[in-house]
């Protein structure tokens, strides 16, 4: 079922002036009355507009491809999408391989306007195109046992040429929570500004969860499993005393190395501000119930 | 061919170092603006010359072991270069501080709290009074102690291989490449000298 979100971000919202200063004013007024904790997030007017195609693909944390930024966009040219199937196995019903094309005939898509925060502190606005992943997991009829979901990524180091280099352990892997796997903000996408999934950006197909660490959202997915034990997590993995199995969006919560309260717009030049980070990245009020009297500190 | 490059290095007027030093942050800058460094140019300038530093650093630590195992001479160029290795690595700084964590409050708080943070800033701080005392008064004041004083460099520089280590996400092969060189060029300098007991040898013979 689609369209179960509107977004908060849109194209033609493109900073509404009026509607963003009244908000601003709004703020002020709370923040005089000392009621900011009450206030709605509001977006930054920087966030109202989606970072440039040129930039979201060619500022790429892909490490199948190299460790550089700009290594994927260089190599991922090597990466064959097609054909493309997803094994999905595990406690579902009707467990095995769907081809991609079947997927996409049964599922409506729409387009999801996320904002997308790396853990490295730096941050995007994305317009993703694709169906939510609860769709996909309805397909395969998820059993009331299942828990978790596990995600993998295509392991096929002639064409992702940085599977040659141990620098995780291949293939990745991510997991949810099912709760979390169902959100409607959970997104299975499949392209972005209405083109295909750039190669660069994890073709032909990739989970979003705008609420997460980038990292969560795993890409190239050619296998999904539902288990009722969570399961390992690459990052988590390789270590984990700086990246836990939720990976939220925290600004409340520092990496070892970094403090996590702020974060860099990409595609801003040498002069871009640095923008305060939000709780769930902006979705608390979507999401923040998932966490209800979970400890946010120990469940980083 | 060893002679006249020798010649050559001896009659390079520092100026002209510091010259070509100055150009590359200058060349970043201009890259930087003109959309040469890629969407994220802050992030390329920073990690750019803290490396460019690094590299220059173990150019400056080569220079001995080069005169001792070969006939190249490229001490008259040392002084220039740890000076200007000094300036990559504080424009590395700066850049962090104001185009990358731009907010006072957190770049203090990442200097007393982030070890590859706090790593950096020690290399650096230990740099900082060699590149004050790299002059002429300064070597005919402090005499001896001026060796001495320098010899600290060993450490700035081994400190900054660590701190590109532990600003790495994952695995990399490269910053271990460059610790593993430093260290090497660290170790080198503790060889027994057999040279100069040979010589002796053969007077006594």
């Amino acid at each position: 079922m689609a369209h179960r979100w509107t977004n908060d971000l849109t194209h033609d919202d493109v900073t509404p002036k009026s509607a963003y200063l009244n908000r601003r004013q709004l703020m002020a007024g709370m923040a005089g009355l000392g009621l900011t904790a009450l206030a709605p997030k509001a977006n930054a007017a920087a966030d109202l507009t989606p970072t440039d195609f040129d930039v979201i693909s060619q500022y790429n944390n892909f490490y199948e491809f190299g460790t550089g930024k700009e290594d994927p966009a260089k190599h991922a040219h090597r990466l064959t999408t097609q054909p493309w199937s997803i094994k999905i196995d595990g406690m579902v019903d009707r467990p095995g391989d769907y081809a991609l094309g079947d997927i996409l005939s049964k599922m409506t898509i729409e387009e999801r306007i996320y904002r997308f925060r790396c853990v490295e502190a730096w941050s995007m606005v994305v317009p993703w195109n694709g169906f939510e992943l609860k769709d996909l997991l309805d397909l395969a009829g998820v059993q009331s046992s299942a828990k978790y979901v596990a995600f993998e990524t295509l392991y096929r180091p002639d064409e992702m040429i940085g599977q040659k280099s141990p620098f995780l352990d291949w293939p990745y892997v991510e997991g949810l929570r099912l709760d979390e796997a169902n959100h409607p903000l959970t997104l299975m996408a499949t392209g972005l500004y209405g083109k295909d999934m750039p190669k660069q950006n994890g073709a032909p197909i990739r989970l979003v969860v705008p609420w997460k660490y980038g990292f969560k959202s795993i890409k190239s997915i050619v296998r999904i499993t539902l288990t009722d034990k969570e399961p390992p997590t690459s990052w988590n993995k390789s270590i984990p005393g700086e990246y836990g199995f939720y990976s939220n969006v925290n600004p409340e919560v520092d990496h070892p190395r970094w403090s996590q309260a702020s974060e860099r717009p990409i595609g801003g030049g040498f002069f871009a501000k640095r923008i305060p980070t939000l709780k769930f990245n902006g979705y608390e009020t979507e999401v923040a119930n998932l966490y209800d009297g979970m400890d946010l500190r120990k469940n980083y | 061919m060893i002679e006249p490059l020798n010649t050559f290095v001896r009659k390079t007027p520092n100026w002209l170092l510091y010259l070509i030093g100055a150009a590359y942050p200058a060349w970043l800058l201009y890259a930087g603006l003109s959309g040469g460094l890629g969407v994220d140019p802050v992030k390329a300038m920073e990690h750019a010359l803290g490396k460019a530093g690094l590299q220059v650093l173990i150019a400056v630590l080569l220079i001995t072991p080069l005169r001792r195992f070969s006939k190249f001479n490229f001490l008259s160029w040392r002084r220039a270069l740890g000076v200007i290795a000094f300036f990559y690595i504080l424009l590395h700084f700066l850049v962090w501080m104001v185009l990358d964590v731009q907010i006072l409050s957190q770049v203090w708080a990442d200097i007393v709290k982030r070890p590859y943070i706090i790593v950096g800033m020690i290399s650096l701080l230990i740099l900082l009074p060699l590149a004050i005392t790299s002059n002429n008064i300064s070597i005919r004041k402090l005499g001896p102690r001026w060796r001495k004083l320098h010899k600290a460099t060993y450490l700035a520089v081994a400190l900054g291989g660590v701190h590109y280590i532990m600003q790495t996400k994952g695995f990399e092969y490269e910053p271990y490449i460059y610790l593993a060189v430093v260290i090497g060029l660290i170790a080198i300098r503790k060889l027994p000298k057999k040279r100069a007991a040979q010589p002796v040898k053969r007077q006594v013979a």
